[in-house]
């Protein structure tokens, strides 16, 4: 896999079917469904007083619920390049307008919260990035929170660079 | 002529007086470069100030981000929220 800016566009290319079909997962593990802790932490409470917290649940949790789905939205369209033939082996190229890397951002970040408050990751797992290779879905599930981490490291660092 | 209100409106004075400050909880999974850039952006801090912050909550597990009126202390926890960060509001004791 090879990763750089060119010009107004982040390029991912020479994407392998797994690495791709990672990518294309994005979406779907932003999903909090089911597990009431990963609703939780994408919806926090801002206080420990009720009044607050009533108030936010409101007018504020709902602004965030359209956030949130519009910044997938906007991945999920850019993924859509990642579509074809399922059987194709063949490596793949995606391309993300710059203008997206918010919107990135943030379905990265949704989707790593999703995954580890679903598989309850403990920091040390979190911390390790030497783990050995993929012999479980415990094992994909933390290498899937660490590679969406690489490429929000990837956008941050060309963020920055302007 | 009476005016009941007047006491009302003395009490949101002090409401209004007290101060709120806004704190960052410490989570394993955000990186730290993305809370500096988040707090460089909310708060417009330079990057020396965001990062000494998001070292204070890596390494004691919170961080006082700003202290001031409630109305602005909520639109900043709502703007941390926007970037899943997490972020709480509270009473300076």
């Amino acid at each position: 896999m090879e990763i750089c800016r060119e010009g107004e566009t982040l390029r991912i290319s020479d994407l392998d079917p797994f690495l791709a079909e990672l990518l294309r997962q994005i979406p779907m593990s932003t999903n909090p469904e089911g597990t009431p802790t990963a609703e939780a932490r994408l919806f926090t409470k801002p206080s420990t007083e009720k009044e607050i917290c009533a108030e936010w649940k409101s007018y504020v949790e709902p602004e965030m619920r359209r956030l949130f789905r519009s910044a997938t939205e906007t991945v999920a369209a850019d993924l859509t390049q990642l579509n074809g033939n399922e059987k194709s082996l063949r490596n793949r190229t995606l391309r993300i307008p710059f203008e997206h890397a918010d919107a990135w951002l943030n379905a990265l970040n949704q989707a790593r919260l999703v995954i580890a408050e679903r598989n309850k990751f403990t920091d040390e797992e979190l911390n390790d990035h030497d783990r050995s290779p993929i012999g479980s879905r415990r094992d994909l599930s933390l290498f899937q929170v660490n590679f969406y981490g690489f490429i929000q490291e990837f956008i941050l660092r060309e963020m920055e660079s302007g | 002529m009476e005016a009941p209100v007047r006491e009302t409106e003395t009490r949101s004075e002090e409401e209004l007086d007290i101060p709120w400050q806004v704190v960052v909880h410490n989570d394993p999974v955000n990186l730290m470069t993305y809370v500096t850039m988040v707090f460089q952006r909310v708060f417009g801090y330079p990057r020396e100030k965001a990062e000494r912050h998001m070292l204070e909550v890596h390494q004691k597990g919170r961080s006082i981000l700003w202290c001031g009126v409630r109305e602005r202390a909520e639109f900043y926890v709502q703007q941390l929220h926007g970037h899943l960060l997490l972020a709480t509001l509270e009473k300076v004791i």
